[in-house]
């Protein structure tokens, strides 16, 4: 016997929550629970007074188990808003990495000069090694590391995705 | 304004709430509580033997009454024993308080004595939850957490209270009207959306009501507007485990369950309808058997307080997101307002007649054997005129009991749907006993699923609770049984229950009356002895042992494929059949 798979679809979810203990838990929890995918998943502080978080979850479901997926969501009781960004229209999607780059001559001028294609910043510099700071979309983030890597990758540290809705009006 | 422990904060506002009973169990982390207890005549204690009993007894309380069931536990195995139950609660949406202790707030974290993270253990089988660090806001916390069980769709609630909390002071002040930041559920219906429903309905020509257990939630004036609407509409009414009760078994309109163990007529009505309003119900797997062919021609109608059940499982052509009770009102007033005359369904009817006449109840009533169907008609004929309460265990008992035992009225039938908790009934009975304490209460059982709660036969001798089980001895773990019959060739795989104890000495040492019946001359006297004894009893029923339960509909068939009898159940099933639950 085999277990079927269903088609999926990737989508960006923006989830406005009640900042409490243990929401994070609540939501990552829901989604093993119910067998939903995370791809990526960032939380922060949007409010002044730091009530307020706005988490950015990239799953990939099929139409059926995202409509689930929302209103599941909507059902807990700290959360204030689910957005499907994927769904509401144009959207920006940001990736921040930081890239550990080690070694001497050819390799180091290399990586300097991809790093100025790809609009990486040096952060942190020492005779043997770089530290680039480089954002952009997911895509972009996986080919400089990929890069990185044939001139001396040590490590990365990605934020995962965050990401807004496009135009004038809050989505 | 004065200050008062945690204790105390939480013994006045569970006062203010109007909680009149707290079903727990002491231990270290809740000693200031069970003082502060002590200390007050408004709420009564009642102890019980296992937490997990406190649970099922708060919940027969909640759905026999209509208020929430309270429980306090301590920390640790307090709290994981409760889990059980508060998942039970989840599952069936029964409105729940879990006060749980914990270790104080400076060992949170260390592995501390009888520590466990229950708000983490509790997480995903409560509606929500809290874990109170701070006495100042130990006030607004619990009348937030009754909100929250209670409204909407109803659900468990944990507190999860440090000791050191308990003991602090603070200020309490009766706060007013919860509004709540963010949970608001959406109780009244779109008007337009009620609108084009009843228009379906006016316009259908095989509709079908399928109601489920929200109806109950929603109230006594939910049943009472469903039986207008189907009064006004003529349509047929089936429901599911959960709903049973809220349309009366003695309507003509009453096609009985539908589902796995459902029906021949409300399994055929829901196959071949043009219209299904689904009133408070949930598609749970069940009901629809295999689903591409679950009600393949009709249009749904879905009336759910909560979103995230529609389109779970069947997807409907028009959801309404209301309070069933709210959206039948509005249903019953648009009905009247657009004049629809009351649509002819004789030709539907007479369908539904050819499939009634299937008599897909009956059962052969035996000289030399009680079938357990007889057992249960038997006790339903002699208890009827008294409007017992039913609990139930899980199994096949419980199914037999949902056939076979009719219901006119709302929150008289309590069973665990959902999760199907075996040692659900005898606690359920004794929270709904203390409720009801009129009424006649009696948990219908299975000799194993009663084993799994006995102990609480002390609970109900404690308080002097009249409660009465029945239980139907057929020596097997039957729905176990008949699963292997249908698809492992009958191999028994420890589904027989051996070294069952003498139940009618067991009850004797508890207290309780203990009457065997044997035979089938003895069921009448038998049940009548139950009846007319002023005090706890227990029936040791022996029937048939290798009766099974039909009509059925295996794991993954279409409501078409019904099994009527054993005859039809043979053989092994393949592995896809045996993936299914």
């Amino acid at each position: 016997m085999h277990i079927k798979e269903e088609t999926r679809q990737r989508h960006t979810l923006a989830v406005i929550v009640d900042n409490e203990p243990g929401i994070l838990a609540r939501i990552a929890g829901l989604f093993t629970a119910r067998g939903y995918n995370i791809e990526s998943l960032t939380v922060s502080e949007i409010t002044e007074d730091k009530s307020v978080s706005r988490i950015t979850i990239v799953t990939s479901a099929s139409e059926h188990v995202m409509e689930q997926i929302h209103s599941q969501l909507e059902r807990l009781v700290p959360v204030h808003k689910v957005k499907d960004l994927t769904v509401l229209g144009p959207h920006v999607e940001r990736e921040l990495a930081l890239v550990k780059v080690a070694g001497t001559g050819d390799h180091r001028i290399e990586a300097l000069r991809l790093a100025e294609v790809y609009r990486a910043r040096v952060v942190d510099a020492t005779i043997a090694s770089f530290v680039f700071e480089v954002t952009g979309g997911s895509e972009k983030i996986d080919k400089f590391v990929e890069l990185m890597g044939e001139v001396g990758l040590v490590e990365v540290a990605r934020t995962g995705i965050v990401a807004i809705s496009r135009g004038a009006e809050a989505a | 304004m004065a200050e008062k422990s945690g204790a105390d904060i939480l013994i006045e506002a569970l006062t203010d709430l109007g909680v009149e009973v707290v079903f727990g169990y002491p231990g270290g982390a809740v000693l200031p509580i069970y003082d502060a207890l002590f200390k007050q005549d408004r709420i009564k204690h009642i102890l019980v033997r296992h937490e997990q009993a406190a649970t099922h007894a708060a919940e027969g309380y909640a759905r026999s009454t209509g208020k929430p069931g309270v429980v306090l536990v301590t920390s640790g195995p307090g709290a994981t024993n409760a889990v059980t139950g508060i998942t039970d609660a989840l599952m069936d949406s029964i409105p729940m308080i879990v006060i749980t202790g914990q270790v104080p707030t400076g060992l949170i974290g260390t592995d501390a004595f009888q520590e466990a993270d229950t708000v983490g253990i509790t997480r995903h089988c409560t509606k929500h939850n809290y874990l109170v660090k701070d006495p100042a806001s130990l006030c607004s916390v619990i009348h937030e957490a009754f909100y929250i069980a209670t409204s909407g769709r109803p659900g468990p609630v944990v507190i999860d209270i440090p000791k050191d909390v308990q003991v602090a002071s603070a200020t309490y002040a009766k706060p007013a009207a919860i509004q709540h930041k963010t949970y608001r559920p959406q109780t009244d219906p779109d008007k337009a959306k009620i609108q084009e429903a009843v228009d379906m309905i006016a316009a259908a020509e095989r509709p079908v009501f399928y109601t489920g257990g929200g109806i109950i939630n929603s109230g006594p004036e939910a049943s009472r507007l469903l039986r207008e609407l189907a009064e006004l509409t003529g349509a047929p009414v089936t429901s599911t485990l959960m709903g049973l009760g809220a349309f009366p078994a003695s309507s003509d309109q009453w096609l009985g369950m539908l589902g796995m163990h459902g029906t021949y007529e409300a399994n055929w009505a829901m196959n071949k309808a043009d219209l299904i309003i689904a009133l408070g119900a949930r598609f749970d797997d069940r009901v629809t058997g295999r689903l591409d062919a679950f009600a393949p021609n009709s249009r749904k109608v879905h009336i759910d307080i909560d979103r995230s059940s529609v389109n779970k499982i069947v997807r409907v052509d028009l959801p309404i997101i209301a309070d069933v009770g709210r959206a039948l009102a509005a249903m019953v007033d648009c009905w009247k307002e657009r004049q629809h005359p009351k649509p002819d369904l004789t030709e539907w009817f007479g369908r539904i007649e050819g499939w009634r006449q299937v008599g897909c109840l009956k059962y052969e009533d035996k000289a030399d054997v009680i079938m357990p169907q007889q057992a249960i008609c038997s006790l339903y004929e002699a208890t009827k005129s008294r409007a017992p309460i039913i609990t139930t265990e899980v199994g096949q008992h419980q199914m037999w009991a949902a056939q076979h035992f009719d219901f006119e009225a709302p929150n008289k039938w309590l069973t665990s749907g959902g999760l199907g908790t075996m040692g659900y009934g005898l606690p359920a009975a004794i929270g709904a006993q203390l409720g009801n304490p009129d009424d006649l209460v009696i948990d219908i059982a299975g000799e194993a699923s009663i084993q799994m709660n006995i102990q609480e036969l002390g609970t109900a001798t404690q308080y002097r609770l009249p409660v009465k089980i029945f239980i139907l001895n057929n020596e097997y773990m039957g729905m176990v049984r008949q699963w292997q019959e249908l698809t492992y060739q009958s191999r028994y795989s420890e589904s027989y229950s051996d070294a069952l104890p003498d139940f009618v000495k067991l009850a004797e040492a508890y207290g309780w009356k203990g009457i065997r019946i044997e035979t089938r001359g003895e069921l009448e006297d038998g049940i009548q002895a139950m009846l007319d004894y002023d005090g706890p009893v227990v029936v040791d029923c022996r029937v048939a042992k290798l009766a099974n339960c039909f009509p059925m509909i295996p794991s993954g068939a279409a409501h078409t494929e019904m099994l009527l009898q054993a005859a039809e159940v043979s053989g092994e099933m393949d592995d896809e059949a045996k993936a299914l639950v």
